[in-house]
């Protein structure tokens, strides 16, 4: 194909990686004629005006405004054009498909790791289906990370203290370079890693043949009794705590009147700071969790929470 | 020598006449020798860290080494030259000289601002002597405040006190520039130089209180463990980001604004010709300055702020560019029928246009909200600012130092000599940095210390550039350092310019004019060669 001769060209592997290299050669050829279009002003105005020539220098433009006002016009309309199809491209990564495959990540100096929802766990290797949407979930347990793929075209800070999300479709096999692309210490360089995508067939078979201690729900659910959460949050307990059956996904009243979305990022922040965000009805009572509990453990309660409701929702079919 | 012929420099040989100056000229001398120096010791830490690239593996420092080598090279390059190199050196020599008065409105506040500067200098050289930070020049939490095993809070400090010496010079320029202007000079009567250094110290004055508390902040929360940034603390690292970029950002156009002053100087005195769209030209620098307080989100595109800020950044970002693109217009259009020479500090002016337009182009790559999600933190950003910063503010910067040169130093350099480096500089800046934008788009991320076998053919051509740049670069040290003995004496006006400091003996005596000059006409009253104003 003709994109392999230009030698800056890496090849994409996704439909999102598509379009955005069509916007890369939107910007391009926009650059190139106004650079053509300037530098040879510049070269013809230096040659033809240069002081020892005696081209005519009579009938200067005398009224500037005109040529002002129509050069900014015409900067910014184009401004405003490629400012919009950059942005509509953008919002696209904020919209991922209900169905996309949930995977976690965990970054930290100075290695990837990644636990599917089957309970496989690897570390700074993905493997994906391909054809398949897939959403990342990311955490981070020290500084900040940036998961980067260039086949995608997509990176995304991976912040500690919180849940950075991206989602992507790959739409080829094959074996694609990870990089960390946010400058995170000593061996920044070297925090790379592989993500592989695989036919339908061939993901099926890794997945089964991968070591698992239960889904990573069941993990959860094991990290939910160690720590006692059932203690209040079960039908029987003494103490009025919000059922967390049902819960991922709904919207949530708060007690100051507004309205949160359960989504992994709510379900976090209430385990480890509980009193930013109390529902509504609810004594604040409970204690938080941060420092008791890390990063991999959080993602497995999480995933059991979001669980429960997956079961609600069976249940009522 | 007679008493009245004394000029600023054989005033007085004493050393505390130095040290002690309240002029304003001398000031300028005293921090073109502080800027001089740390230019040579963040060019030195570029030189190690081109040779490092020149091969993939990390194979001639450790990457702890590498990762001191490339703070020390950012926070001294941003902060100990490109901020202070044209507005505390030719900003300070020429303000009262342009506008007609003996000296700044607080000759005493300025050279205070320069002994913060080199204070903080000095704190943060010791800071890298010492053992180096190794956090990049942002300091992004929660890396800088906990994690980091450098000397994060020393060289906070040391910028932390040289930023006050910035503040002050605003303060100085802004002053001096609303209240000591000659009789007859209207606002639009001033050499667009002024406009410039007038929007940057609006900028300087605004903008730098914000990274002086923001360092305060990482000083507090690494010492004494007050949770502001670092989420086990409580706090907020996208905080961090808001804050230092609210302040970052707008330091982009302190350090590129004086550069398109000096070369709107330069285009109309080569051109013979004023300036194409003078009201046009003055007002977007402030707008410049204005519009490039809101756009600092987007260095934070995919750090996880709302998609909401995202877009409103992204569009603040389109629309900073169309005042720089209204300046690249004006000075092609000045070159319309003009008569052009092509003396040394025309042709950094023309360089100048050439690669600030590059790198203005590329940065609208970058606004483009999901280009700049794949090219952000990659070698793509390190090429586009510095195709800004270094293409434009140091080509700058050495233009208006050959121009100024004769009027500051009273002797004229060897023109060939001057060319030569101008065009060696433009060759050298090109071959180092165009491979870069390559690698940017084949995804090498920045502040990486080794890189896939792939990449070694652009990072080789781009160290090979590195060295011709070197080289140009020092260049102009001797053919400058060798005029000030031998060059030929320079004359009042070598170059047939317009502007008030022109008007004055070179260099000029001790207390600028013999009597106030009154200004009677708009700035670039320019006509051709044949017929020299001044005869």
């Amino acid at each position: 194909m003709w994109r392999e001769w230009i030698p800056f060209w890496r090849p994409g592997a996704s439909p999102h990686a598509a379009d955005v290299d069509l916007l890369f050669t939107g910007l391009l050829l926009t650059s190139l004629f106004v650079t053509a279009l300037l530098f040879s002003l510049l070269l013809a105005f230096a040659i033809r005006y240069r002081a020892n020539s005696d081209a005519d220098r009579g009938h200067r433009i005398r009224k500037s405004w005109r040529w002002e006002i129509g050069w900014t016009t015409a900067t910014l309309v184009a401004f405003l054009v490629l400012f919009a199809w950059g942005a509509s491209l953008f919002l696209d990564l904020y919209a991922p498909p209900s169905d996309a495959l949930p995977i976690y990540i965990v970054a930290k100096q100075w290695m990837w790791k990644a636990q599917h929802p089957g309970g496989q766990r690897e570390i700074n290797e993905l493997h994906l289906p391909v054809h398949r949407p897939v959403r990342l979930i990311m955490a981070s347990q020290d500084v900040i990370h940036s998961f980067f793929i260039p086949a995608l075209r997509l990176k995304r800070d991976v912040v500690p203290g919180r849940y950075q999300d991206m989602w992507f479709e790959p739409d080829k096999p094959g074996i694609f370079q990870l990089l960390c692309a946010e400058f995170c210490g000593t061996d920044h360089s070297r925090m790379s890693g592989r993500i592989v995508v695989l036919d339908a067939s061939d993901y099926e078979q890794w997945l089964s043949r991968q070591d698992v201690n239960g889904t990573l729900a069941a993990e959860g659910a094991r990290v939910f009794r160690a720590l006692g959460c059932g203690g209040c949050h079960s039908a029987s307990s003494v103490v009025r705590a919000p059922p967390l059956e049902g819960l991922y996904g709904k919207p949530v009243p708060l007690q100051d009147g507004t309205v949160a979305t359960a989504d992994e990022r709510y379900i976090r922040d209430s385990i480890l700071l509980p009193r930013a965000q109390i529902s509504a009805g609810y004594e604040p009572v409970m204690p938080s969790f941060a420092g008791k509990i890390g990063e991999d453990d959080l993602i497995r309660l999480v995933a059991y929470i979001k669980s429960l409701a997956e079961e609600e929702r069976g249940s009522a079919r | 020598m007679s008493e009245q012929e004394k000029n600023y420099l054989t005033a007085d040989y004493r050393l505390r006449s130095w040290f002690f100056t309240t002029d304003h000229k001398r000031v300028a001398i005293l921090y073109f020798a502080g800027i001089t120096l740390f230019f040579f010791v963040g060019g030195a830490a570029a030189t190690l860290i081109r040779l490092e690239l020149a091969t993939p593996q990390g194979d001639l420092v450790t990457s702890d080494v590498y990762n001191r080598l490339f703070t020390m090279h950012g926070i001294v390059m941003v902060w100990f030259f490109l901020i202070p190199s044209i507005p505390t050196t030719l900003g300070n020599f020429l303000v009262p000289l342009m506008i007609g008065a003996r000296d700044l409105a607080f000759p005493r506040l300025n050279l205070t601002s320069w002994y913060l500067f080199m204070g903080g200098g000095a704190l943060t050289l010791y800071a890298i002597f010492a053992g180096g930070v190794d956090t990049g020049w942002t300091f992004y939490t929660p890396f800088s405040t906990f994690y980091s095993n450098g000397h994060v809070v020393l060289a906070a400090t040391g910028v932390f006190v040289a930023g006050f010496g910035s503040i002050l010079t605003g303060l100085n320029f802004i002053v001096t520039i609303h209240r000591l202007r000659a009789p007859g000079l209207t606002w639009y009567r001033l050499p667009i130089f002024l406009w410039s250094l007038y929007a940057t110290s609006v900028i300087l004055v605004l903008a730098t209180p914000v990274l002086a508390m923001t360092l305060l902040l990482i000083a507090l929360e690494r010492i004494f463990g007050v949770g502001v940034f670092d989420p086990r603390l409580g706090g907020d690292p996208l905080l961090f980001q808001h804050l230092f970029w609210f302040y970052s950002h707008p330091a982009v156009y302190i350090m590129i604004l004086p550069g398109m002053g000096v070369v709107s100087e330069l285009v109309t005195c080569f051109s013979r010709k004023a300036l194409f769209g003078y009201k046009f030209v003055a007002w977007c620098s402030i707008a410049i300055a204005a519009i490039g307080f809101l756009v600092w989100g987007h260095h934070m595109f995919v750090s996880g702020q709302s998609a909401f800020s995202a877009l409103v950044f992204s569009f603040m970002s389109f629309v900073v560019a169309v005042p720089s693109a209204i300046k690249v217009f004006n000075w092609t259009a000045t070159l319309h029928k003009g008569w052009i020479r092509f003396d040394a500090p025309m042709l950094y002016a023309l360089a100048f246009i050439g690669l600030f337009t590059i790198g203005g182009l590329t940065g609208l790559f970058l606004a483009c909200l999901a280009y700049d999600v794949y090219v952000t933190d990659t070698y793509f950003v390190v090429a586009h600012f510095h195709y800004i910063m270094v293409g434009g503010m140091v080509t700058a910067y050495f233009g208006g130092l050959h121009f100024w040169w004769p009027k500051i130093t009273g002797r004229l350099y060897p023109e060939y000599w001057a060319r030569a480096a101008a065009i060696l500089i433009f060759f050298g800046f090109n071959m180092t940095f165009f491979p870069q934008f390559m690698l940017g788009v084949l995804g090498m991320p920045r502040r990486y210390h080794t890189y896939w076998p792939e990449l070694q053919v652009w990072n080789v051509l781009s160290s090979a550039g590195a060295s011709i740049l070197a080289l140009a670069y020092a260049l102009p040290l001797f053919y400058l350092g060798w005029s000030l003995f031998w060059g030929r004496r320079a004359g009042p006006n070598p170059w047939n310019a317009t502007g008030l400091e022109w008007q004055t003996p070179s260099p000029p005596p001790k207390h600028n004019f013999k009597t106030t000059p009154v200004v009677t006409r708009p700035p670039y009253c320019y006509t051709p060669e044949a017929q020299p104003q001044n005869a």
